[in-house]
């Protein structure tokens, strides 16, 4: 029998409406969590891969016009599920969320615990077994039990990113999704908060989703990597494969553009801008800005007007490695 | 032997920039009737930055690497310490002695956000001619320095881009503009504060790129301000790390960043990741904590309380510059003799 994956997605869509037209943020995406498995999704600004986040935890705009796939989570549907349900047994209890930039939107005038406890108090805990919960998490965290009575300008930037990463834990779930969770920090502060995650992840037998802009952060926590482009997933496989064998133009020009601080190589960029995801262009959607297409002519007709199948390449670590790329197909 | 001084010897009185024990400082006043207090954001710096040299000036947040580069281009007034400009002293012009001796035509800055640093309702070919419209440089002049510059920061051709607005360029184009507005004039030293950090990956290069190419063509002297080493390293010759207002190492580049001398800068050096899978089976020896509030910051050296290597004399006296290897000086009592 095949192990089932922890979470599953099929076919996930999310657009937004805007008054220029329909945005396809996420755009016909599938890909497996694993059991203990840290998912790393990277991709620049306008990837979609935040809302590839927000999708999972089901918390969007209200501008949204399309939902649509299936998430299985431990073998069961939740995406079409209804929201009392979801809210009751899935959200913060099997998969929690660490969104961009929360920690600057903590209330300011309501003390920390209070603000923890909230979500659990929702789901029907008691007010004292709330507070032991959050406690717990602080300490987990590295910070002391009695900071549920502070508010948040008496703590450092590293301190409050603590406890929304506390926040997500208190709840035990099996997967906590983390949006940038260090873009505001300092270098130092982040390398601690990096530290902190891997502890947890053990801890806590804890699997992530680690969504960032950052190939060299990414690596820090990835077993797998998914890189995504323009609303897509274009190559996803074992951290080892992606990194030294990265199969899609794409992320072979995202690799060489990454400085590196203790090797020396010379570093190259991809020309051109990423497409707007109103009017993507057909086929391929990096097509454009791709050297194989360019050089290649028996690639001319397919890449500009036909989608990429996934294919299979060889690879070291026991993940299937899939390229979305036509010159694979 | 270079001429430098006494008590600064990594300075060299003969650079095209030379700041000498500079100190500058935000008033803060926390009542209406309460004593005013400082921010000692720049707290005795001495750096020279010579024509055709790159010199990066790293730290984290607040550890005052932009309050410095502002200070250097008179941006703000240092309350101690001297500045010199190609032999002048400008530590206290007022602004039109400063535009009278050509300082602000000698000089350029490029900002950290290409979104706020260029007034949206100017097209390109204003921002870029307003700085020489003010020199009185003559109109077809101007024109035709418009057009170099759009080629040199490549916003090839010139003629798509001139009758643009910022809002119809990408953040990379943006921030190409920014560059072409500081080098329009010519300048021979230029400040870049964190001129990549808001930029995607794939665009930062480009970017970087750009720089490195207009420096060394024109021999500029080139202060680039980031927290991100690994950026850095692809066009500095010398770096100097801050932290909390205070220099910490100052040495040639990758001489520094190989083998840092100081806790603070091993400790930041460590913390930068390489895209390298097995990090994720390791964990980072960096220091705990956060850097002090520059109001009240703690007494002796500032990194004392996070410093694994701390000793009973960082506590209460302040460290001195010690030159610990040849052209390497680190302000710790780790090196003194």
């Amino acid at each position: 029998m095949i192990a089932m994956a922890l979470l599953e997605v099929k076919n996930a869509r999310l657009y937004y409406t805007t008054t220029k037209g329909i945005v396809k943020a996420v755009d016909s995406v599938s890909f497996e969590l694993n059991e203990g498995e840290t998912l790393a999704v990277v991709g620049e600004s306008g990837s979609g891969k935040s809302t590839l986040a927000k999708l999972l935890v089901r918390v969007w705009e209200r501008n949204v016009s399309l939902v649509d796939g299936e998430i299985y989570l431990e073998g069961k549907e939740v995406l079409h599920i209804p929201e009392s349900e979801f809210r009751r047994e899935v959200r913060w209890k099997k998969i929690a969320m660490v969104p961009q930039a929360s920690m600057n939107a903590l209330n300011p005038v309501i003390k920390i615990g209070d603000q923890m406890i909230e979500p659990l108090l929702l789901q029907g805990t008691g007010k004292e077994e709330a507070l032991k919960m959050a406690m717990d998490a602080l300490e987990a965290v590295g910070l002391p039990r009695d900071i549920v009575n502070r508010y948040p300008h008496q703590l450092s930037g590293g301190m409050k990113q603590r406890v929304i990463i506390a926040m997500s834990i208190m709840a035990h779930p099996r997967i906590v999704i983390l949006d940038e969770p260090t873009s505001a920090l300092d270098v130092i502060t982040q390398a601690n908060i990096m530290n902190l995650l891997k502890k947890l992840k053990w801890e806590f037998k804890l699997s992530y989703i680690f969504i960032t802009h950052d190939l060299a952060l990414a690596s820090e926590l990835a077993d797998a990597v998914a890189i995504m482009y323009a609303g897509k997933i274009v190559e996803i496989g074992g951290a080892e494969d992606i990194y030294q064998n990265p199969s899609h133009p794409y992320t072979q020009g995202l690799i060489s553009s990454v400085p590196t601080l203790r090797v020396d190589k010379s570093l190259s960029f991809i020309p051109g801008e990423v497409p707007s995801l109103i009017n993507p262009p057909p086929g391929c959607r990096f097509h454009p800005r791709c050297p194989y297409y360019r050089d290649r002519d028996y690639l001319k007709g397919l890449c500009d007007a036909k989608e990429p199948p996934g294919v299979k390449v060889e690879g070291k670590s026991s993940r299937t490695h899939l390229v979305y790329c036509w010159l694979y197909g | 032997m270079p001429d430098t001084f006494n008590d600064t010897p990594w300075v060299r009185r003969d650079s095209l920039v030379v700041a000498h024990r500079l100190r500058t400082y935000y008033t803060i006043k926390p009542g209406l009737f309460a004593k005013p207090r400082f921010v000692k954001a720049v707290d005795d710096i001495s750096l020279s930055v010579d024509r055709g040299m790159t010199l990066a000036v790293v730290g984290e947040s607040g550890s005052g690497k932009t309050t410095l580069g502002r200070t250097l281009i008179r941006l703000l007034e240092p309350i101690s310490g001297e500045i010199y400009f190609d032999g002048t002293d400008i530590t206290h012009m007022k602004e039109d002695e400063l535009k009278k001796v050509g300082f602000r035509r000698r000089v350029g800055m490029v900002f950290q956000d290409p979104y706020s640093s260029l007034n949206p309702f100017h097209s390109i070919h204003f921002i870029l001619e307003e700085p020489l419209m003010v020199q009185g440089v003559p109109r077809e002049e101007r024109e035709e320095r418009v057009y170099r510059a759009l080629e040199e920061v490549k916003l090839t051709p010139p003629e798509d881009f001139i009758n643009k607005y910022p809002h119809m360029l990408s953040g990379g184009q943006r921030q190409r503009v920014s560059i072409a507005r500081a080098i329009i004039t010519n300048p021979d030293f230029i400040v870049a504060d964190e001129p990549v950090s808001m930029l995607d990956a794939s665009i930062r290069v480009e970017i970087l790129t750009i720089l490195k190419d207009i420096q060394q063509r024109h021999k500029m002297a080139f202060m680039y301000i980031t927290h991100d080493i690994s950026t850095a390293k692809y066009f500095s010759d010398y770096i100097l790390i801050m932290y909390a207002g205070q220099f910490a190492e100052y040495g040639p580049f990758r001489d520094v960043v190989k083998n840092p001398l100081h806790p603070y800068a091993q400790s930041l050096i460590e913390a930068i990741p390489d895209p390298d899978p097995s990090n994720r089976l390791r964990e980072r020896k960096v220091a705990p904590g956060e850097p002090p509030n520059l109001a009240n910051p703690p007494p002796g050296c500032r990194f004392h309380p996070r410093c694994p290597f701390a000793m009973d004399i960082c506590k209460r006296q302040e460290p001195p510059v010690i030159e610990a290897r040849p052209g390497v000086y680190v302000k710790c009592w780790l090196y003194a003799k």
